[in-house]
């Protein structure tokens, strides 16, 4: 069996692999592998083609494909390995890659690895949505796919399932291409997705929005030919009653990501139940030692400068860590938790010593206006505060702390709003 | 009461604080609550007199490895010229290969601003 | 025009097994159905159970075809080179009631002729299957219940019914049957064929079909099953089909491993009118994780991936009805054959032909009947130096398409070019598992048409998700606004 050695294999090439090979090269790295399952670079970015990215880490508003181009042209001009139409099968806890291509099976043995699997769109099933089940029914993001890269439309009068911002920047894409978006509805009593987006995609264009709805049947035996779906009451239960029906072609779903582990799973790595995605520490390592995750696969990030940032970082890590010069955490070090009103926090663990600001990323629970952040200690001291206007689900909240003693320590992030105490 | 009087409701997108914008419009001068900063009360501006928007879409693209070619307008353009450009957008055809930033169509419904590729396409 | 032996209506379990059968003689033979593949309506979307007969209706025609059925599986599955589980079953008795019934379901076992299974104490049930309920207070091991993937049993049969010269026409409604002279004249809007004998293996449907020739004695009603199916991490942790304590009205509701490795949970029973009422409900669906919670309390909704509803035939009135008519030479109708008919297909399938026989069908034998059918080769399931043999002969094996299930190319283009092949996504989906897994197609979804297009020399918006009229697509973008 012949291996493949190298320092670092990043597996993905979407945002946050790019930058974790260019970043693993940059810092010392000289045998980088680049394992991309797709047979072009870039992963999603390639069919969002809409505006917004870029704008923290470029100083740009650029589209999804030009943010790709700019980091894909870098990975070209460096002596990285490319490994296109290459599926990685297993993972192992001692770093070996299996991964199927059409040359036959792949060994690759690397001194660090890197995953940048990113995430999956949860599914009708996940969701367990009633109703028939014709054609026409598919995610925002599929959907996304054959209309922007391969140019075909789902359908013409459409439904969207959920709030999430791929799901509202195709309710926009649809509309311009002509074709007729009936409603956006929302289980929640807010949207899943960013503010820009539902003015730029829905206020825009008059699109409806239903929130605190859900679906209650889908008829069609072929193809999709309506969809009912009914206000919640109180208890949380559809209030027949008012149920509305409308007549659409194409039923969207835009439902939550959720971070792509099988792999993590296969190499033994330890997962954060609410995040999805493995426990990692400041330098995105994870329990495994050599093994780091960046971006989506860590947890689902709002925007994906945030993404390239953390790949630098994962990249810069697994480089050091290649060369021996970076420590795995222990079991014994800090843990940080998320507390009452935050939904997800990363890192998780912090390894010591402290050597300079943390940074962490956090997801609020619900819409909170005037809302005080604080980091608590395990003698509950707070040892770091900051104040927001409003801070909501979908939109992550970084913050810095300085000065945090790593050392056996049990953080708390809260999130309390002034209103309600 | 005075007679150009309007007030408008708006959700700044600014920055990720999202506020609640009320913007009064007296004679064509702006008004503003207390605490609204003022790339907010840039934006609400805008928004008002004239809002403006990039558009991104695609053009098909003969002989290249892909079929279709991500674009956009190299600035925002009137948010009310969006159905007109979508239209002209339309019968625009172009052929690989194309390198990023090159214009696709130099004045996209009668703006004056550029459609530009926003991905290189290599021949096939 | 063609004029065939024998023409089969419906390609179920029932209808592949009898033409199966009948492919071992040297005659002509075609099935028909109204869909737009194989594998029928309640013959693919049921339970995955290949049943022993214990709880049938002793001394009934049922009875006597499952029990007889079970027994040829093992030979079966391993000729069709499809996967098949003895896993067994243990019978959970949760209520002073449930316990109760426990020596009554053995004596019905008896009367069956099933006569190996074991009463258990609720020690005992727990140490065969730890993630029931503590609550249990006794059970029944039922030790050859067993599970099967039903749609690759109905495509199997039909491939090796292909082989040995059977044909299929597909999307094939039949819109009216007549008898002249000593033939009938199957017609549908596609055409029409003749042939001398007449299956009628419609299942749900078998009430339209006797109907045209007159005989209107019974109708067939839908009993709608909905199922969740869980992912294959989830903690279920049983082995073996857990089964409740089946009251008057229904067997109730079963938790059983696939032969995948999901787990399925199902299924709710709802009598209906409509035929095509194959809708999952809010109600169903929660209904399904009260009921089976109680026997498995790890079994969770949030485990789901996906969910499905299968309409079972419910003959009035009740019982197999394998019969034959005087004044209608060479029909033979097949009715009543309700969920039991996935397991009692093949005993059915022989019994029908010695009634063909007797109307005087030719019981030739062919000599060189190929019994034998290879599976697509599954590359998800070979090991690394298989692995390697299979991308070396053929490059596009090399090429996972459906990560969730590691589905390659080269297996779904096999699935497109076997007779009878995949003709749209489901067919696909059904022979090799491509978008049957966590992420549903979320990934695939988009690949897969490309290929079935280019297999198949279709536009993609020609690419359907079950045939005509469950196009995928529609239409290009730019064409709204030019």
């Amino acid at each position: 069996m012949k291996k493949t050695n190298c320092d670092v294999a990043v597996i993905g090439a979407g945002p946050a692999g790019l930058a974790a090979a260019i970043s693993a090269y940059e810092n010392g790295a000289r045998d980088v592998i680049l394992i991309e399952r797709d047979k072009y670079l870039g992963g999603i970015l390639q069919q969002c083609i809409h505006n917004g990215f870029g704008i923290h880490v470029l100083g740009e508003d650029k589209t999804g494909p030009e943010y790709a181009e700019h980091f894909i042209q870098q990975v070209e001009k460096l002596p990285i390995n490319c490994l296109t139409e290459t599926m990685v099968l297993d993972l192992s806890e001692n770093l070996t890659i299996q991964a199927s291509s059409k040359q036959g099976i792949l060994h690759i043995q690397p001194k660090a690895v890197v995953l940048a699997m990113g995430c999956r769109e949860r599914t009708r099933g996940a969701i367990a949505l009633p109703g028939k089940r014709p054609a026409g029914i598919m995610t925002a993001g599929t959907a996304q796919r054959f209309i922007n890269c391969e140019g075909y439309l789902p359908g013409k009068k459409i439904l969207i399932l959920g709030s999430g911002d791929i799901g509202m920047i195709m309710a926009r894409r649809l509309h311009l291409e002509g074709a007729q978006v009936q409603a956006v509805v929302e289980i929640m009593d807010c949207i899943g997705g960013l503010s820009r987006n539902l003015v730029q995609c829905l206020q825009d264009f008059d699109i409806p929005l239903y929130l605190r709805h859900i679906i209650t049947d889908i008829r069609g035996d072929k193809r999709v030919e309506g969809v009912d779906f009914a206000p919640l009451g109180d208890e949380g239960q559809p209030q027949l009653d008012k149920k509305i029906s409308l007549d659409c072609d194409t039923l969207l779903l835009s439902v939550g990501l959720i971070p792509e582990n099988e792999l993590s799973k296969k190499a033994g790595i330890q997962l954060d139940k609410i995040t999805g995605g493995p426990i990692v520490d400041k330098n995105f390592h994870t329990s495994v030692p050599g093994i780091f995750a960046a971006g989506n696969v860590a947890q689902v990030f709002d925007l994906v400068d945030h993404v390239s940032i953390c790949g630098m970082q994962a990249g810069k890590s697994a480089a050091e860590y290649a060369r021996g010069e970076l420590e795995h955490f222990s079991e014994s070090l800090s843990k940080v938790k998320a507390g009452p009103g935050v939904g997800t926090v990363l890192p998780q663990v912090l390894s010591g010593p402290a050597d300079g600001p943390l940074k962490f990323y956090l997801r609020a629970r619900q819409v909170t206006r005037k809302a005080l952040l604080q980091l608590r200690n395990s003698q509950n001291e707070v040892v770091f505060k900051k104040k927001f206007r409003t801070v909501r689900p979908a939109e992550m909240i970084s913050v810095t702390a300085d000065n945090l003693d790593c050392s056996a320590n049990e953080y708390t992030f809260e999130l309390i709003g002034e209103d309600n105490g | 009461m005075d007679k150009n009087k309007n007030t408008y409701k708006l959700l700044c997108i600014v920055c990720p604080e999202g506020c609640e914008i009320e913007a009064t419009e007296i004679d064509g001068e702006f008004a503003f609550e207390k605490g609204i900063c003022k790339r907010g009360q840039d934006y609400a501006r805008q928004e008002i007199i004239n809002p403006c928007r990039f558009l991104t879409t695609t053009v098909r693209i003969k002989g290249g490895v892909q079929t279709m070619l991500p674009v956009r307008t190299s600035e925002a353009i009137s948010k009310d010229k969006l159905a007109e450009a979508m239209q002209q957008i339309a019968s625009i055809e172009t052929t690989a290969p194309i390198k990023l930033g090159e214009v696709i169509c130099s004045n996209v419904a009668n703006t004056g601003i550029p459609l530009v590729a926003s991905k290189t396409v290599a021949a096939i | 025009m063609q004029i065939y032996d024998v023409a089969i209506i419906g390609a179920g379990a029932v209808g592949t097994a009898i033409a199966r059968e009948l492919s071992k003689l040297s005659i002509k033979v075609v099935v028909v159905d109204r869909l737009n593949d194989v594998g029928g309506d309640a013959s693919k979307s049921n339970s995955a159970i290949i049943h022993t007969g214990f709880d049938a209706p002793p001394d009934s025609l049922e009875s006597r075809m499952v029990v007889n059925a079970n027994p040829l599986y093992d030979k079966l599955c391993c000729d069709l080179d499809i996967p098949f589980k003895r896993t067994g079953a243990v019978l959970v008795a949760v209520t002073e009631t449930e316990e109760a019934e426990l020596p009554s379901i053995m004596a019905k076992a008896h009367a069956n002729h099933v006569d190996d299974l074991e009463m258990l104490s609720a020690k005992e049930v727990l140490e065969l299957e730890p993630a029931v309920t503590p609550d249990v207070r006794g059970g029944l091991l039922v030790p050859r219940e067993s599970i099967i993937d039903p749609f690759l049993f109905v495509v199997a049969l039909a491939e090796n019914a292909t082989a040995n010269g059977t044909e299929f026409l597909t999307g094939w409604e039949v819109s009216n049957l007549t008898f002249n002279e000593n033939e009938y004249t199957v017609e549908s809007p596609k055409g029409e064929i003749t042939a001398k004998f007449v299956v009628n293996a419609a299942g749900l449907f078998a009430d339209k079909i006797s109907s045209f020739l007159g005989i209107d004695d019974f109708k067939v009603h839908p009993r709608r099953g909905q199922f969740h199916i869980l992912d294959k991490a989830a903690p279920i942790g049983t082995k073996r089909i857990i089964l409740p304590v089946p009251t008057k009205v229904s067997k109730g509701k079963i938790c059983t491993p696939t032969i995948h490795g999901n787990w399925l949970i199902g299924p709710t029973a709802e009598e209906l009118d409509d035929k095509t009422a194959t809708q999952s409900t809010p109600e169903g669906l929660s209904d399904i994780v009260a009921g089976v919670v109680k026997l498995v309390p790890g079994v969770d909704a949030r485990y789901a991936i996906t969910q499905y509803a299968g309409l079972r035939p419910v003959r009035t009135p009740g019982g197999y009805h394998l019969r034959t008519f005087e004044n209608l030479p060479g029909f033979l109708e097949l009715s009543g054959i309700r969920s039991t008919g996935l397991t009692s297909s093949l005993a059915v399938a022989r019994y029908g032909c010695e009634k063909l026989f007797k109307m005087g069908l030719s019981n030739k034998y062919k000599k060189h009947f190929v019994s034998k059918r290879q599976a697509i080769p599954c590359f998800r399931e070979a090991d690394e130096k298989a692995r390697n043999k299979l991308i070396k002969q053929n490059p596009l094996y090399g090429k996972v398409i459906c990560r969730c299930e590691t589905v390659t190319e080269a297996e779904i283009v096999e699935a497109i070019r076997r007779k009878p092949g995949a003709t749209d996504l489901d067919g696909i989906k059904r022979r090799v598992r491509a978008g049957l897994g966590r992420c549903q197609g979320g990934f695939c979804g988009m690949r897969t048409p490309q290929i079935l297009a280019r297999e198949l020399d279709i536009s993609i918006e020609e690419v359907t998700k079950k045939g005509t009229g469950s196009e995928i697509l529609d239409g290009t973008t730019k064409s709204l606004r030019a």
